[in-house]
């Protein structure tokens, strides 16, 4: 049967023919096409590889900042705690200064008052002195006419001074 | 009633498609011997499926232009006295030897759509008792012939749309193809990633894709051009023995130049059998190497003449029946059957490539692997 005969001017044919398209197409359209195929795929991949980057150096990136505000949050803890330990110590260093200044005050005041209480005491001695020194006068002026009488004043009147 | 009718004609329909057949490998006694011949379908679906030395396009062979058109192809025959060629119309048409062309004082007929050199001093061809030409033999025909023909037409077309493709890659700027090379990057990446890697392997693949590619791509339009019913296409190359031939022995060819030592050992001394299943086996191991690249042969030739000839036979049909009324169920059968086709085509250029990627695996397999 013809059917199942092959007929050698068509294997030659077709031998040669699929020969040249397969050189051809091998040269011309496979190789550009494979290669810009092959090409895009591998920048896809490199972008993607890329982006996983970028994704784990956000991750990363993200948790340093969060370290960071750790960070900064202990440290202004840390500052504020300092403040006021500074604060109380320099309150309490106040309150200690102002207690030896008034003590020490108190104490001038103390010296002063004692120094113009002698001062005050002394004055009045004196001027009790001139007092009895005038009354004594008088009452000797007046004693030299009774002499009992004057020994009396004298005695009591020494007596009231004493009292003050 | 109707229904009855349709039975009888579905009985009629498939005992011609079987009869078809049969028919087929007598076809040759009766014809030729009366002019009203009845219709013949066997004949007309040999001839259709057949090759043929002048593409018929329209219109009876006797007529002439307007009425007719058939486009002569040349006749090229290498001969003992050297190259001869022609145009095929020198023969008006003749397919039966009785038009004799003397071309460098040999004489040549056309017998069947065969060119037959007429021996020293004959003047016309004798016939034997089975319609076989006595006086003459068959040059080497290297002829244009309509599958011929047909096959520079579909290189022309897988040129333009791959030559399309690959500039439109070039032509951008991040590797993206347009246009028509858009359509055609899928099927290239399903041929790498489904049909080449998988059976060949990541290292090996690359230096089969074009062959691979070049292969599914040839088989695949040229099957599409043998659906399609009119001049310039119509042909039924990727049908014949000849072409599946010369396919399947470059897949053979390239499938040893491939193979590796493990090939040959896993053939001829199966490892990890007793001897004498050895020696059994390894027979039939080298028969398998022969029948391969036969059955690839066969699967693409049978396969595609086999759709031909279903949808030559329900056309056929009307011109059996000899009435209108079968044309309607015809016409809604071959389309049917056309459109099974448009996927069976694919699916055999598929197949003939994917089998093929399977060969070159076996051959490149090594030990470890197994």
């Amino acid at each position: 049967m013809d059917l199942i005969k092959p007929e050698i001017g068509l294997i030659f044919w077709t031998a040669l023919t699929f020969a040249i398209l397969l050189f051809v197409l091998k040269k011309f359209a496979w190789k550009p096409i494979l290669g810009a195929v092959g090409d895009r795929e591998d920048s896809i991949k490199k972008a993607l590889a890329e982006a996983e980057n970028a994704r784990k150096e956000m991750q990363n990136l993200q948790a340093d900042n969060e370290r960071i505000l750790k960070e900064a949050r202990a440290e202004r803890e840390a500052m504020l705690k300092e403040a006021r330990e500074l604060k109380d110590k320099i309150v309490s260093d106040a309150k200690d200064q102002a207690k030896v200044e008034a003590d020490k005050m108190v104490k001038q005041a103390q010296a002063t008052i004692e120094g113009e209480k002698k001062a005050a005491v002394s004055e009045i001695k004196s001027q009790v002195a001139n007092l009895s020194v005038d009354i004594a006068e008088k009452v000797i002026k007046e004693q030299l006419a009774n002499k009992d009488k004057q020994l009396k004043l004298v005695e009591g009147m020494l007596g009231d001074i004493k009292l003050n | 009633m109707q229904i009855r009718k349709y039975k009888a004609f579905l009985t009629v329909f498939f005992l011609s498609l079987i009869t078809t057949g049969f028919a087929a490998s007598n076809s040759s006694d009766n014809e030729a011997t009366t002019e009203e011949e009845p219709f013949n379908a066997s004949e007309l679906i040999f001839h259709h499926i057949g090759d043929s030395h002048s593409f018929h396009v329209y219109g009876s062979d006797e007529d002439h232009f307007p009425k007719a058109l058939t486009v002569p192809l040349p006749v090229i025959l290498w001969t003992d006295n050297g190259l001869v060629s022609f145009l095929s119309n020198e023969f008006h048409h003749d397919v039966d030897g009785k038009v004799v062309v003397e071309k460098n004082g040999m004489k040549f007929v056309n017998l069947h759509s065969k060119i037959y050199q007429l021996n020293e001093g004959a003047i016309a061809v004798d016939f034997d008792e089975e319609h076989h030409a006595t006086n003459a033999v068959r040059p080497m025909d290297f002829s244009v012939t309509k599958n011929v023909f047909s096959m520079f037409l579909s290189v022309a077309l897988i040129l333009l749309i791959f030559l399309l493709s690959a500039r439109s890659y070039r032509k951008s700027e991040d590797n993206m193809p347009s246009g028509i090379g858009r359509f055609m990057e899928p099927i290239v990446v399903f041929i790498r990633d489904e049909v080449a890697i998988p059976n060949i392997g990541e290292n090996h693949y690359k230096k089969y894709m074009p062959y691979l590619l070049t292969l599914f791509f040839f088989i695949w339009i040229n099957n599409v051009i043998g659906l399609i019913p009119f001049f310039p296409f119509s042909s039924n190359l990727s049908g014949n023995i000849a072409f599946t031939l010369t396919l399947a022995v470059i897949t053979f060819v390239i499938t040893l130049f491939s193979s590796k030592k493990y090939y040959w050992k896993h053939m001829l001394w199966m490892p990890g059998l007793p001897v004498p299943m050895k020696l059994f086996l390894a027979p039939i191991e080298i028969i398998g190497m022969f029948v391969k690249p036969i059955a690839l042969m066969i699967r693409l030739f049978a396969n595609i003449t086999a759709g031909h000839v279903i949808v030559l036979s329900l056309i056929g049909l009307i011109f059996i029946f000899e009435t209108f009324w079968v044309a309607p169920i015809s016409v809604l059968f071959t389309l049917f059957i056309s459109v099974i086709e448009v996927l069976v085509v694919a699916i055999q250029a598929y197949i003939f490539t994917m089998l093929s990627a399977l060969y070159f695996g076996q051959a490149l397999e090594e030990e470890h692997e197994h």
